[in-house]
This record gives C-alpha cells, structure tokens and sequence, in this order.
C-alpha cells in the first residue's frame, strides 16, 4: 500500500488501468476460451446486439472480445520483454562504454548513433523480415531499435559515478575494471535508466502494433494491430472493428504513460 | 592568472589570422566536421543492415522465381550468376560497396529499376508529408504548450496538459483510419488516399490544392502525436523557466505579463523543442512507413513495407541507407536553425 500512497492521481489511475489489463490477460483462459481464431457465430455482429458475443464479430464471425483478450496477452508479453531487453542491453553497452572509455567508448556510442540514425520502426521491420515472425523474434526485433536511449542515458550516469571514492575504494580493495563496472557501477547507474521504462514499453506497443497493422506480426496470434488491419478492409461496413482494439491500443499505451509519469515524479521527491 | 589564459588566446587567435590558409569559412568547416562524424556512421548502418540482411532466408531469385513460377535449375543458376547472387558475402560487399560509391544503389528485383530511380522518385513525397507534419506539430503544439505554460495550474492549463497526454497514447496509423471513417467515409470532405486524384488531368493551381486536400489527413495522423509530445515540451520547459530569477527581475521592472511570456519565457523554452525536432526526424520517418500504407500514399515510407513484403534485399537496404541520410541531413538544419535561435551557439566556433 505504501506504493500506492506514493502516486499522485495520474499515476493511481495509470496504475488501476494496467492492473485491469493485467487481470484481463491473466483470465483470459476462463473468460475467453479455445482459440481466438476460430469461427463462433454469425459474421460482422454489431457490438451489442448478441448477449454471446458483446463487443460483435469480425467478417469471418470470430469473436471481438476473444481476440481483444487474447490480444492483450501478446501485447504484454511482446512489449514487457522487448522493453527489459532494451534496457539490460542498453545498460550493459551504456556501462562499458562509459566506464572504459577511450575507443571503446568511441565505437560504442559510433555504433548506438548508427542504431538512432535509421529510424527504430524500419529496423525492427527489416529484422523481422530476416527472423521471420514470431514472438521471440518480434521482442528482438523491437529491442534492436530501442535500446540506444538507455545506453545513452547509463553512459552519461556512470561517467559522472566513475570518479566517485566508492570507485577509487573499490579499485583499492583490487578488483577488476569490469567487475567494478558491473557489479559496483551499473547498480547505481540503473535509476534513470530504469525510469525510461514506461517509455520503452509504451514505444514497443505502438511498434508491435505497426508491425501486425502492416502484416508482419505472429500469424498465429491474435494481436490489436492484427484486428485493426483485419477491419480495415470492411472499414465502411463495420468501422467498430478497427475501432474497437485502437480504443484499447490508447488505453493501455496512455495507463503506461500514466503510471510512468506518476512513479517519476514520486521518485524527484526523494533526495 | 586569468590574463595569461586570455594572452595565450589571444595568441592563438593571431596565428590563425596570420595562416588563412587553415582558416576556413565557418559553415564550411562545420559542414566538414559534421561529414567526419557521419561517415563513420553510415559506414556501420551500411556494415550492419548488409550483413543483417545477408543472414535472410531465401535471395531475391527465390522471390523472382516464387512470383514467375515456372523456371528450371539452369534459368534459375544464370539468374542468380547475373545479379552476382553466386558470389560469397565479402565478395558482393565489395561490389556493393563500390558501385555505391559511384551513386549506383543496385537493381530493385521488385520493381525492375534500379533502386536510386525508385527512391528518388518516392523520397519527395515522404519529404513533402513530414515537412507539413513537422511545422503542424511544432507551431501548433508550441503554440498551445505556451498557452498551457502561461499560466500554470489554470484550467486550460490542466486542460491541455491532460489532452496531449491522451493524444499521445494514441497510435497514428489508428488515428488515420479515424480520420477517413469520420471525413472520408461519413462526411464525405475529402478523399480517403491516394496523393491525387487519378487522371484528374489538373494542372497547376488545381493540381495543388488537390494534393492539399488529399494531405490534410495523412498529415493529421502522423502530426497529432508530435503535436501532444511538442506541447508538453513547451509547457514544462516554461514552468522550469517561471522559477528562474531572470523572470521576477522581469516582472520587477514592470514589464508586462504578455511581454514576459511570449518574449522572454516561451524564447527560451522554444530551444529544446527545436533540438526535439531533430531527435524525431528518425521517429517520424518510421511513421511514415504506416501512416502511407493506411492512406495508399506511394512515398518513400511505405517503399519500406513493399520491399519486405516483396523481398526485395537491395531495395530495402537502399530504404535504410535514404533514410539514414535523411534523419543526418535534417539534424544538420536542425542545429543550423538552433544557432540562428540562440545568440549563446554559434555554428563553426
């Protein structure tokens, strides 16, 4: 409870939205199921007009609300892990190349501005392409274009925390260069780093989804993205079928925002 | 002491006068400098996308063959010994490489053009879209983040800040889909895609206001999210400002509240959101990417999709290479704009 004592409103409504999301994607199995994919009714049933099929059916008369369920699932589980990939990778190159510096530093951050250079969505689209999709790839392909902000930030933290006497000491008591950088240095470099997190998973969403709305999300997973492209293509019939999972796209992206946003602003309170 | 610093300057200075030789104009050299540290990255996005691209299942041939159907193991072979598919990797770098270097982008397989005809023919419009998206968001969201940071905690201020917070959850290729089943599909006002109209055989001022009818909402999409992130910038760079001892020494010789904001508070804050600017260029090309596909907008972004879906190799390793140059080329006038903005950053010292 004193967690949540510690958000201020926007945060406690972020964080009532994720825990809803969260409990959807855990019930999922009792609420919703069998397969997403399959046919359960009549094609293109308008929301509420069925008590069996709340939120309607798409064009092939799969069920709206099993396929939002479902959906939710993948992008949790897509966006959590692409997100804690970034930022462990992310930190990890941040640390070397901030703590050895020199040309290490030197081709390291040369590579993460090659990484930001070419835009983030364009290269989890030629990765996946590579990889063939399917949700370890997704997370890969993801984390590819944005770890570079976390990297950025550790280097900037650790070159401020390398000259600090706990260094000196640790240097003192004889341990090697990278076991001082990972073990004494990148635990407390990681706060800011760890304070990008709302926005690497709200960014692995919009990402995710861009990439199933394209096609090239897992064929085998119902997904938000998917749905709205799905729609699409009875956009004039039925637009309540690409509207339906955007509504839920927002939800979830802006509780993330949310909840970010309230965690920073506890955390700047505390010296 | 600090006199000798300043003599040993100053010094310095002198020989630089006296050497014009080494002198550059300075545009001229930071134009070099800038070349010196964007060589070596486009060197590793070249390295990097060859060999992660190399790694793909299946060549281009395969694709030929897969889309003609009908061609045996010979045509196949010849085929493949014609665009150097044979070869090994550091081989086909090599060649890769150097016909680059003479402006040569290699030979689309999906398009049968060479790949710098296709880019440059789609480049302009991708250009044209997020040149209009770009100045939307940031006179429209600067504006409304100086109305915002004005005067804070004021309704309109908890109004707008709540508003772009919520346009910022909101994904664009969504919002474009929005966007044509209100305007395009109820209301009728303007078309759905398309970056014309198909054989209107309009010339001159018509064809003009055409496209702008068919730009208005691909622009809208791609710009809300911009927009919102512009006019948080604004609004909480100008409330760090209002603290700032420089304002109540403003406001103690009296100078207007009007003046104040707009001449002083928001001149200041405007400076991270152009640096943002630059920092989204890379964000915004790959919007693009799905903001054109919803609006069948055939620009250099959704060339991107086409060459994935078509396994195109060449063509999409010359889509990340444009748009590599692209995002440095647009951080370039980025900062040149910055140091007309801020006496306190001059280019080329």
């Amino acid at each position: 409870m004193t967690f949540w004592r510690m958000l201020n409103l926007e945060g406690r409504a972020g964080a009532i939205m994720l825990a809803a999301l969260v409990a959807m994607a855990l019930l999922t199995p009792w609420i919703a199921p069998g397969d997403p994919l399959a046919i359960t009714g009549e094609p293109m049933l308008r929301p509420f007009a069925s008590s069996a099929h709340i939120f309607g059916t798409d064009r092939l008369g799969r069920d709206v609300l099993a396929g939002l369920l479902h959906g939710t699932r993948t992008t949790l589980l897509v966006a959590c892990f692409s997100a804690a990939v970034a930022l462990i990778v992310g930190s990890i190159i941040g640390t070397l190349a901030g703590y050895l510096g020199g040309l290490a530093d030197t081709v390291l951050m040369r590579m993460t501005e090659a990484f930001q250079t070419v835009p983030s969505f364009l290269l989890a689209l030629a990765a996946v392409s590579v990889t063939g999709p399917s949700v370890p790839t997704l997370i890969f392909a993801i984390s590819l274009g944005t770890w570079t902000q976390a990297a950025r930030v550790t280097r900037a933290e650790v070159l401020s925390l390398r000259e600090r006497d706990f260094v000196a000491a640790a240097r003192t008591l004889g341990m090697r260069p990278l076991e001082i950088a990972f073990r004494e240095v990148l635990p407390n470099a990681f706060g800011p780093t760890a304070s990008l997190a709302a926005i690497s998973v709200a960014a692995a969403i919009l990402i995710e989804a861009a990439l199933s709305f394209l096609g090239f999300g897992d064929p085998n997973r119902v997904t938000w993205g998917s749905m709205i492209a799905e729609g699409r293509t009875v956009l004039r019939a039925a637009p309540y079928l690409s509207i339906v999972p955007g509504v839920a796209l927002v939800v979830t992206v802006l509780g993330v925002h949310l909840l970010g946003r309230g965690l920073s602003r506890t955390e700047r309170l505390q010296p | 002491m600090y006199i000798s610093v300043d003599r040993d300057k100053l010094r310095e200075h002198q020989k630089l006068r006296l050497t014009p030789e080494f002198s550059l104009p300075p545009l001229v050299s930071f134009f070099l400098r800038r070349l010196a540290t964007a060589l070596p990255v486009l060197a590793v996005v070249l390295v990097g996308s060859f060999l992660v691209l190399e790694a793909a299942s299946g060549d281009a041939v395969d694709a030929y063959v897969a889309r003609s159907g009908s061609m045996d193991a010979e045509q196949i072979a010849q085929l493949r010994q014609e665009w150097g598919l044979d070869q090994g990797p550091a081989h086909r770098f090599k060649a890769y490489a150097s016909a680059l270097a003479r402006g040569d982008l290699g030979w689309s397989t999906a398009f049968e053009r060479p790949v710098a005809s296709v880019i440059l023919e789609r480049l302009p419009i991708t250009l044209l879209l997020m040149g209009v998206a770009t100045a939307l968001a940031f006179v429209l969201g600067s504006l409304l983040g100086v109305i915002a940071g004005a005067y804070l905690g004021s309704f309109r201020d908890r109004f707008l800040s709540t508003s772009s917070l919520a346009l910022y959850a909101v994904p664009g290729f969504w919002l474009g889909l929005v966007l044509i089943v209100i305007f395009a599909v109820d209301l009728r006002w303007l078309p759905s895609g398309g970056i014309e109209s198909v054989a209107s055989g309009k010339t001159g001022p018509a064809r003009v206001a055409d496209i702008g009818a068919h730009l208005i909402l691909p622009v809208a999409s791609l710009a809300m999210v911009y927009l919102a992130l512009y006019l948080r910038l604004m609004r909480d760079r100008m409330s760090e400002i209002w603290r700032d001892p420089f304002v109540n020494a403003l406001k103690a010789r009296g100078l207007s509240r009007r003046r104040i904001v707009w001449r002083h508070v928001a001149r200041n804050a405007v400076l991270p959101v152009v640096t943002m600017l630059g920092l989204q260029a890379a964000a915004m090309l790959g919007g693009s990417v799905v903001v054109e596909s919803v609006f069948a907008i055939p620009g250099f972004g959704r060339l991107a999709a086409e060459a994935v879906a078509r396994r195109d190799t060449p063509l999409l390793l010359g889509v990340i290479l444009g748009s590599a140059i692209t995002v440095i080329i647009v951080n370039l006038l980025v900062d040149l704009a910055y140091g007309k903005l801020d006496p306190r950053v001059r280019v080329g010292r």
